[in-house]
């Protein structure tokens, strides 16, 4: 067996490698969140937005782009062939989504700062909830894609089968933007629950990941 | 060796059956490939030649039978077994952003080597093949031959006990296929399954045939 840590370093070190080298995905995904911006900006005919409106328009930019983000895998089945542990294929692949995530938010955030926000005091504790909203959308988006990287019918099986299992990491996510990104202030009601249901999504995404991964490669 | 007696069959399988669905792809398939012999397979598109080659490379699970490949038997023991094979398929298995000598030293980390013995055994690799002056090209830019070559170079690259070959020349011009010949030909003690559908080719070199047919028994001469 490979050690993993080197296998880690490996798959994540390929997948940006190729991503910085033909910037793929990154403008793809900050192109189509600056879009669905204006569109909610002229949709809403709001110049301002806070609480639950900024939270869900936020959150509904960012879970779209994660769909963005996938893309076809050339040599998977040579990573297969590979003498590595599965799981560490998982959290290479996973890793490398989380930063492709984290890379869009530094670039839509501020836009949509800029766009809706009167204040930018929310956007400090923001950061955490992204960070942890980022893990488990990672966590799944790996899994499901993963699933399907074979198979003909991947442009739809891949939203259908994301999509209702990142509802609870998004009913955590903007229930704790909204008091965040409300108007006079950010607040801090039932942050810490929905930081706890965050991070337990993500717990068990990720314990799921690593015990199914294996599973979900064969045919 | 990992447990491998050099007595045993290099690669055995009794009653083979893989089915997709509905579908059968292959029917109780039996061989016995002594350790450092050929195997060609045979047999018309559909045939499941690919399917048997994807199986015996842990691509695949069977659905039934059993099989055994340098001693470990499949799909319990798969993860003993990967690493010792070297398989090539009938999609290149690069990354057409990265260039060739990125893939290979990608491929060389996956199997556990780097830094100067994984430069050393890409170097030797990329001269085998004649493509050392191509070799930082992304695989994009390059021809279909060109990254047949390097395909086989990747195959080989950790220098696997058993080779599963899939249409080996596919691409390659009457110099591509005589480099190939040199990396992935017969001798060398390494036991080879190749698929073709050139026989003239590759039955001159093959300690056994197995013919497989579209509804029809196998047959292994």
């Amino acid at each position: 067996m490979t050690p993993s840590r080197a296998a880690f370093a490996a798959i994540l070190g390929k997948d940006l490698r190729s991503e910085l080298r033909t910037l793929q995905s990154l403008p793809a995904m900050a192109l189509f969140a600056v879009t669905t911006f204006v569109i909610f900006r002229f949709g809403l005919d709001r110049t301002s937005l806070s609480g639950s409106l900024a939270a869900g328009v936020l959150w509904a930019t960012l879970l779209f782009r994660l769909f963005v983000a996938e893309r076809e895998e050339g040599g998977f089945d040579a990573i297969r062939l590979a003498p590595i542990d599965r799981s560490v294929l998982f959290a290479a692949k996973a890793a490398a989504l989380l930063v492709y995530l984290l890379a869009l938010e530094l670039i839509a955030v501020p836009i949509f700062a800029l766009f809706f926000l009167d204040s930018v005091a929310g956007l400090a504790p923001l950061a955490l909830i992204l960070l942890l909203a980022d893990l488990g959308l990672a966590a799944t988006g790996t899994l499901i894609s993963s699933m399907a990287v074979n198979s003909r019918a991947r442009d739809l099986l891949v939203p259908l089968v994301l999509l209702p299992l990142v509802v609870p990491l998004m009913i955590a996510a903007t229930g704790a933007t909204d008091p965040l990104l409300a108007v006079g202030g950010p607040g801090y009601h039932r942050f810490g629950t929905w930081l706890m249901v965050l991070g337990l999504y993500d717990l068990i995404f990720g314990l799921v990941g690593y015990a199914v991964f294996d599973f979900l490669l064969e045919d | 060796m990992d447990g491998h007696d050099r007595s045993e069959a290099a690669v055995s399988a009794a009653g083979l059956r893989k089915d997709f669905g509905e579908r059968t792809a292959l029917d109780g398939i039996g061989l016995e490939l002594p350790p450092g012999d050929s195997l060609v397979v045979l047999g018309p598109n559909g045939a499941g030649k690919t399917t048997l080659l994807r199986i015996l490379a842990t691509l695949l699970r069977p659905s039934g039978g059993e099989v055994v490949v340098l001693g470990c038997s499949l799909p319990g023991e798969a993860w003993k077994l990967r690493g010792r094979i070297g398989y090539l398929g009938h999609e290149p298995l690069l990354y057409r952003d990265l260039s060739g000598r990125e893939n290979l030293r990608f491929h060389a980390r996956l199997h556990g080597t780097s830094g100067e013995r994984a430069e050393a055994r890409i170097a030797e690799l990329l001269a085998a093949a004649a493509m050392e002056r191509r070799a930082d090209e992304r695989i994009a830019e390059l021809s279909a031959g060109m990254r047949q070559r390097l395909a086989i170079c990747r195959c080989v690259l950790h220098e696997p006990e058993l080779l599963l070959l899939d249409e080996p020349d596919s691409n390659l011009d009457a110099e591509g296929r005589e480099l190939a010949r040199g990396l992935i030909g017969p001798g060398g003690g390494r036991t080879r399954v190749v698929v073709t559908h050139d026989p003239d080719r590759f039955l001159p070199e093959a300690d056994q045939v197995l013919r497989l047919g579209i509804g029809e028994a196998a047959a292994v001469s």
